[in-house]
């Protein structure tokens, strides 16, 4: 029996709306995916809900008080979303950094790329659907991290720690043993999380050949970081542009070769390894010494008419402060490129054509912090 | 039928005292199964789960039931008002149905049905009614994808859940509860039918929308699914629905696969004891099912269907065809139990083929060295 349709019988794809108080939308955002039956259609993505303005306070604020600000941009990340921000002053300022201090803001940096990577992996198994379990591997390594960071700076995430110049205040006395002590539980952290996640059958089938993009693709989106990396784009802003000593540092950067959901994953967690290598290695090499310059001004004053762009390696890809003086005490204009904002570009290329809950995993694969994205 | 519990000879009496010490039993087991996961999930997460209410956090259950009937009875405002009010009832009655043919021990059940087997599957697959209703009466589209989702999973996986119960009924050549039972004093069924034991292992999960099968509620995709705008007592009703569903399906898998209360210890043992073995061989579907729940990930709905339709059922209609065979022709059983074997290592490969994406690219992540980054 051949049943017809109506010729005027139209169908209507379904609109839902994702966030922005959506358990898995990693912050305030918002996304309204256009769905027919379980395939999405078009995605919307809104972004906006995090505004603070933090760049326009920075401008109102002098130079030191910046940082603060920093850390609020970046809140998983705190530490090398101040180092751009000190960096770019420094640059302006021409400052000469200490190397010790150079030294413990290299092991401070990336130890924030590992609580930040820990971060994501426990938040993206909780969107892949395993109830809890790598969450709370996650957060039990991440409170180790944020246990020594806040033993230094006395904050556990908005540290504050960098000055323009070098640092704050020495690290406390057992600094480096404590730094050991914390990658043991990061590796066995690490282990844990490749013997759960990485050969699970269920993982793979759902993370590998979901939310392609191209390499092509990628760089025309401006993406960087593990997510670019992920498509097979050997771009780290550590090898390519070495800043502070990461030239003296012997370390690989793992790249995807099918720049899937999986290839995404992985990139971060082999990412974590070199990461524990590389803090291994400037152990070795911290000696004592100043943290700050000898000859440093009071307040920080830098010359009229210049500009400048710092991009460094943060956990989420390039994160770039563009900052403009015309003299006094504070930045005339200053701007945040965020690695975030850029990579969120991709989510709907990737998303488009794949399922709803494909949807909600590569939005958690391309590991966004939304107050860095609204700022 | 024996003798009421009590010696009460009016049957319907006895019957009505039976449904209350039932519905009584099933609140006070799904208090207790919420508390046992709670507490097995914290272990198997480096937690402790509930520790401050009461002894080692033993009256959890109890604070949140008080708590839930406290809670408003919120209805959105475009709302079905009879769909929405009506789908909590109609998730937990056909649960309640199931327990009636349920043996907790010998001569312990509310009624002995013939066909009790298919009962169980007829009472269980109403529920998926009250899912759909939810979501559909919700006027949330959270709620209606997850009440389609339901739909549709409850459908595929109800197909292979009666197979693989039918083969074993063949094996045990009887649909009632008890004559299966009593036909596993010396071997267990198990033993007979391994790959219909995995089957239903998984088809049961499907059934009961656990990990990972829980699509329909899926937390991070659908925030709960149908249940998504419900609150209070009728949110409650859907949690009690659902490990009350849990626990049936570990007293069938206990009656059916493990030989119910009457093996490894024959059926001369006293009611207790009987009741002790139908616990523990319970306690062990169950605690398998909390296992599973904190280590694997959610499938995708697509996954889950092919998996259904292109394996699962495949399987168990060999099955029972083998089945079928043997019993017709008087072989020995040790076959069936080779070719369940077998069953199982075909059904893994097929799992790695269908579930797997195919290893068209190879996606090793390989590290540049120091000098190779431009």
């Amino acid at each position: 029996m051949v049943i017809e349709s109506a010729p005027d019988f139209e169908t209507q794809d379904l609109l839902i709306n994702v966030g922005p108080q959506h358990p898995s939308t990693h912050g305030v955002f918002r996304m309204i995916l256009e769905v027919d039956g379980e395939i999405v259609k078009d995605l919307i993505p809104h972004i906006g809900y995090l505004h603070r303005g933090a760049e326009k306070l920075c401008e109102n604020n002098d130079f030191r008080q910046g940082v603060g600000y920093m850390d609020r941009t970046e809140y998983l990340a705190s530490h090398n979303a101040e180092l751009s921000y000190v960096m770019a002053v420094e640059a302006l300022a021409e400052l000469e950094v200490p190397e010790r201090a150079q030294w413990i803001r290299m092991i401070l940096c990336e130890l924030n790329r590992l609580s930040s990577h820990f971060m994501f992996l426990g938040a993206f198994g909780v969107d892949v659907g395993v109830f809890g379990t790598p969450f709370i591997y996650a957060w039990r390594e991440r409170e180790a991290l944020i246990d020594l960071f806040e033993e230094i700076s006395g904050d556990r995430m908005m540290y504050a720690y960098f000055r323009a110049g070098g640092l704050a205040w020495e690290v406390p006395g057992n600094f480096e043993e404590r730094v050991r002590e914390v990658l043991v539980s990061t590796r066995q952290g690490m282990k844990d999380f490749d013997n759960l996640l990485t050969r699970n059958e269920i993982f793979l089938a759902r993370t590998k050949n979901v939310g392609i993009i191209s390499a092509e693709d990628a760089i025309e989106l401006g993406m960087s970081g593990p997510t670019l990396r992920a498509s097979g784009v050997p771009l780290d802003i550590r090898k390519s542009e070495p800043y502070m000593y990461y030239d003296q540092i012997d370390f690989e950067v793992p790249i995807g070769t099918n720049g899937d959901v999986f290839d995404r994953y992985l990139v971060r967690l082999k990412e974590m390894e070199q990461s524990v290598s590389i803090i291994e290695q400037c152990l070795e090499r911290l000696n004592d010494g100043p943290i700050m310059p000898e000859r440093m001004p009071r307040m920080l004053r830098l010359p009229e008419g210049q500009e400048v762009y710092i991009r460094t390696e943060a956990p989420r890809g390039e994160y770039g402060i563009y900052l403009v003086s015309k003299g006094g005490n504070k930045p005339w204009r200053l701007k945040v490129r965020s690695a975030c904002l850029s990579n969120l570009q991709a989510l709907r290329k990737m998303s488009v054509g794949q399922y709803v809950a494909d949807a909600i995993i590569i939005l958690g694969s391309i590991d966004i912090v939304l107050s860095e994205v609204d700022r | 039928m024996n003798n009421g519990i009590y010696g009460i000879e009016i049957a319907w009496l006895d019957a009505v005292i039976r449904l209350h010490i039932i519905v009584g039993l099933m609140t006070v087991v799904v208090m207790g199964l919420i508390y046992v996961e709670r507490k097995i999930l914290a272990r198997f997460q480096q937690r402790l789960g509930p520790t401050r209410t009461g002894p080692a956090g033993l009256l959890q259950s109890v604070a949140d039931g008080l708590k839930l009937v406290g809670k408003e009875d919120l209805r959105p405002r475009n709302a079905d008002p009879w769909t929405f009010e009506l789908a909590p009832y109609m998730v937990f009655i056909p649960v309640f149905l199931g327990f009636v043919i349920v043996p907790f021990a010998f001569g312990m059940q509310v009624r002995i049905l013939e066909l009790g087997l298919i009962y169980f599957v007829a009472t269980s697959s109403l529920g998926i009614i009250g899912w759909v209703m939810a979501g559909w009466g919700s006027d949330n589209r959270y709620a209606m994808i997850g009440g389609m989702r339901a739909a549709a999973q409850g459908i595929s996986y109800e197909l292979p859940l009666v197979l693989s119960l039918i083969s074993v009924a063949m094996v045990s050549q009887s649909f009632n509860l008890n004559d299966i039972v009593l036909s596993q004093s010396t071997y267990p069924n198990l033993l007979w039918q391994p790959l219909v034991l995995v089957i239903f292992i998984i088809a049961g999960l499907a059934e009961l929308n656990r990990t990972p099968f829980d699509i329909p509620v899926g937390e991070s995709e659908v925030v709960g699914g149908p249940f998504v705008e419900y609150s209070g007592i009728r949110w409650s009703f859907f949690f009690l629905a659902e490990y009350a569903a849990l626990f049936i399906m570990g007293l069938i898998f206990a009656a059916v696969f493990m030989g119910g209360w009457a093996w490894p210890l024959g059926e001369e043992l006293g009611r207790g004891w009987q009741i002790l073995l139908v616990t523990v061989k319970t306690s062990l579907f169950i605690f398998l099912i909390f296992w599973i729940r904190a280590s694997v990930p959610r499938l995708r709905i697509d996954q889950l269907m092919a998996f259904s339709w292109k394996i699962l059922l495949p399987l168990t209609f060999v099955q029972v065809l083998i089945n079928g065979a043997v019993l017709v022709y008087d072989a020995p059983l040790w076959i069936l139990t080779i070719t369940g074997l077998v069953g199982i290592v075909v059904l893994v490969r097929l799992i790695e083929r269908a579930v797997r994406p195919s290893p068209a690219v190879n996606s090793e992540v390989v590290s540049v060295g120091n000098e190779g980054a431009p």
